[in-house]
């Protein structure tokens, strides 16, 4: 029997683990908190699937490649699409509450950039749904959990360039552990709190399994396209989820008037947003119109949520709002099984750039992708690893890594880390945010190399250790630093404007130089990009 | 503002002066942790009420940090009923092991359509997020560690009741026992659910539907003198 072991326990990690499961393969879910605790908690819209005769996959997937600009893959984009009716009874066979329309049929509402309302969703707790009744069907299915691990690196046996399995921190003891396997899948997702406060992602999201793929020698994609969200909240960028303005919120500038159209693409709204706060200090959600009774039963969080966070109630008050970084559309490279450049190594959901959402994803998109792709890559990996098992081979990524900690444990805490990470995150939004240009980001890659030199002055204050978040947070950091030195990288390189990667110093397209793929990876410690299919 | 928190290795509870109001405990937290005291260990993440990671308790009841706005000189202590790891993190195998002993799992889903009004029915126990709160208030884990306890009865009720549910006999036979009959109906898990669920009358409903299905509470006493023990049939 296969041996499948899966990084991350967010959607995509829960729904590989159910395909390997039921492919024959024996699983282990490897990750950082309690499953349920993760990022896909917090999606709220919804998940595209065209399920009646008023819509069609042709338009599903017309609408993904033009919100891809110009990178989206048509047949990954095609799989995708073809998949997602089936992908959405699935989840409801497993039991997800959908929300439903007047005939009982699952209901859907119009997400920005969808020629028709085609998001299924359950209230605005769709991902919270999604990943309970995922967590519930995994405990159905006897799947191993290990959480509270902490990824440090992916174990490869250089001479065959094959994955052997990974190495973690056992968060609660300290211990530095190995976790041999047929076949590794990342399920780690995205990087957005790379932004910190700018950011509407958990405070997870650090891009731990990125990181630690170009480490292992696999290549990444597309790592300078992030996905600013229109709507979050002003102070604590807390997202306001699109179903707002899909319900007919409007989006009012410092006069009190619209400006754009709302449910127009996340990369132009936002845009639009970021100008009028420029131009005019505020903008604002105004959902009011839409009624008590409607916002308190379909967009219950947002309400509550404004109270805490900006104490304003959106029943009688403006929303106070900005974009923030929400959504990696780059992530590590992989081919349509899945897998990426590393034999054995295979990627999925956030984490990975399946090339569907392209420079730009189509709200909707996300948890549908997780859905499509976590089926398929769990059986692609439970195949491969029954076919390719892999020998017990020595490796020394164990003690590697035991003597990182241990070194990481005595680094001299001249400089706080705690501020060079605001201090980054305050850096991103400014320069590697809604608008970029070339010196901007050149001075943010020095910024950049300078904190990797001071790395060694940094580390954690707190010795313990047993249940060291200080330490994980250190790593955490670590791990940003080395996404940072990427993306800025790739938003230098790319020298045009193309969704959410937006250039005011050459603010158009560029089909002839940049219409491939950004293609990262590591070569004598050195990144290199390049632009291919 | 003066915070107390109770940490692991102290008896008395730690103080921090912060100058900062009308935010989350979360956020003064976070405060302490970047800028006064990196020791300080506690769990977050959505930072939105979804994820469920830093139920704590203040001035002894449950709250969730990033929901909770704090008063000078609140007391923030560990979740209880199960083992401090560290300050204000404690273990969390219970959400994976009542979830299994109970069963809290869809058997089988119909397709095909279904009302509004019958989905409603599960809408507000299907919005938990394992934050524990409950389970930290009941009172009944003191008397029965392997009571199965409010989240768990919670989502066996979510799943029973669910209008697509085909198969739900077993799930209701998996709760007889340090299950349903063994809580109190004292009702201290519903105030402190950041999420309005009741799950007080969740096993009410459940035992109601046990009830249907022939089971009986098997602390009862029909005997009236001779007893010849629980009745069973």
């Amino acid at each position: 029997m296969a041996k499948v072991l899966i990084i991350g326990g967010g959607g995509a990690g829960l729904v590989s683990a159910l395909s390997a499961h039921e492919a024959g393969a024996e699983v282990i879910v490897m990750s950082k908190t309690l499953p349920t605790r993760s990022q896909t908690s917090m999606a709220q819209g919804g998940m595209n699937a065209v399920l009646g005769n008023e819509d069609s996959v042709a338009n599903h997937m017309a609408d993904t490649l033009k919100s891809s600009a110009g990178l989206g893959d048509e047949s990954q984009i095609a799989f995708l699409c073809e998949n997602a009716p089936d992908a959405v009874r699935w989840c409801n066979t497993l039991g997800l509450p959908f929300s439903r329309d007047a005939s009982g049929e699952i209901a859907r509402r119009r997400l920005g950039g969808a020629s028709a309302p085609r998001a299924c969703y359950a209230q605005d707790y769709t991902g919270l749904k999604l990943l309970h009744t995922l967590y519930d069907q995994c405990l159905k299915a006897g799947i191993m959990f290990l959480n509270e691990r902490f990824l440090l690196n992916i174990i490869v046996d250089e001479t065959t360039n094959r994955a052997l399995g990974a190495t973690c921190l056992n968060i609660l003891t300290g211990d530095v552990e190995e976790i041999r396997a047929d076949a590794v899948i990342m399920a780690t997702g995205g990087y957005g709190a790379l932004y910190g406060k700018h950011s509407t992602n958990s405070v997870g999201s650090t891009g731990d399994g990125i990181a630690a793929a170009i480490r292992a020698g696999a290549r990444l994609a597309d790592l300078e396209f992030i996905q600013f969200h229109p709507t979050a909240l002003k102070n604590s960028s807390i997202l306001i989820s699109e179903s707002a303005r899909g319900a007919g919120g409007f989006l009012l500038n410092a006069k009190h008037e619209r400006f754009t159209d709302e449910l127009g693409p996340r990369d132009v709204v936002a845009r639009a947003i970021h100008d009028e706060i420029t131009a005019g200090g505020a903008v604002y959600l105004d959902i009011r119109h839409l009624g008590e009774e409607f916002i308190s039963h379909e967009l219950p969080q947002e309400r509550k949520l404004a109270q805490i966070y900006e104490g304003i109630d959106p029943v009688h008050d403006l929303i106070p709002i900005k974009p923030a970084a929400h959504y990696s559309m780059g992530g590590i490279e992989v081919n349509n099984e899945c897998m990426t450049s590393v034999s054995g190594l295979f990627a999925v959901g956030e984490c990975a750039n399946h090339k569907t959402h392209g420079a730009n994803r189509l709200g909707g998109n996300s948890l549908l992708e997780l859905v499509v792709f976590g089926r398929h890559c769990g059986k692609t990996a439970a195949e491969f690893g029954e076919n390719k098992p892999v020998s017990t081979l020595e490796n020394n990524q164990l003690s590697k890594d035991t003597d990182f900690i241990s070194e990481a444990m005595s680094f001299s805490n001249r400089i706080d880390f705690y501020e060079k990470q605001e201090s980054l995150a305050e850096i991103f939004y400014a320069n590697v945010g809604l608008v970029r240009e070339d010196t901007g980001l050149k001075a943010v890659l020095d910024v950049i190399e300078q904190m990797q030199k001071e790395l060694p002055l940094m580390g954690p204050k707190d010795k313990s250790k047993i249940c060291n978040t200080n330490l994980v947070e250190f790593i955490e950091f670590g791990n940003k630093i080395e996404l940072a030195e990427i993306i800025a990288t790739c938003a230098i390189r790319r020298s045009e404007s193309r969704g959410a990667h937006y250039r005011s110093d050459v603010p158009m397209r560029n089909d002839e130089l940049f219409g491939t793929h950004t293609i990262i990876w590591r070569e004598d410690g050195v990144v290199c990009v390049n632009f291919m299919e | 503002m003066k915070i107390l928190v109770q940490r692991s290795h102290k008896e008395e509870p730690q103080e921090y002066n912060i100058e900062l109001a009308g935010v989350t405990l979360l956020t003064i937290l976070n405060h302490v942790k970047m800028k006064m005291d990196s020791t300080l260990t506690y769990s977050q993440g959505c930072r939105s009420g979804v994820c469920g990671s830093c139920a704590v308790r203040v001035n002894g009841r449950e709250v969730l940090m990033c929901e909770y706005k704090p008063s000078d000189g609140d007391l923030v202590e560990p979740m209880r009923n199960a083992s401090v790891i560290r300050d204000l993190v404690v273990e969390s195998s219970c959400v994976e092991h009542f979830s299994r002993v109970a069963n809290t799992w869809s058997e089988c889903s119909r397709e095909g359509n279904v009302s509004e009004e019958a989905m409603h029915g599960i809408e507000t126990q299907s919005d938990c997020i394992l934050c524990t709160a409950c389970y930290s208030a009941c009172p009944v884990y003191a008397v029965n560690p392997d009571f199965i306890g409010p989240f768990a009865l919670t989502r066996v009720w979510r799943y029973v009741s669910d209008p697509r549910q085909t198969l739900s006999d077993a799930k209701i036979a998996a709760v007889q026992s340090n299950g349903i009959w063994d809580c109190t109906l004292c009702g201290e898990c519903v105030p402190v659910c950041p999420q309005g669920i009741a799950p007080k009358q969740d096993i009410t409903m459940l035992r109601t539907k046990s009830s249907m299905l022939g089971y009986m509470d098997p602390n009862m006493n029909f005997g009236g003198g001779l007893d010849f023990g629980s009745p069973m049939f």
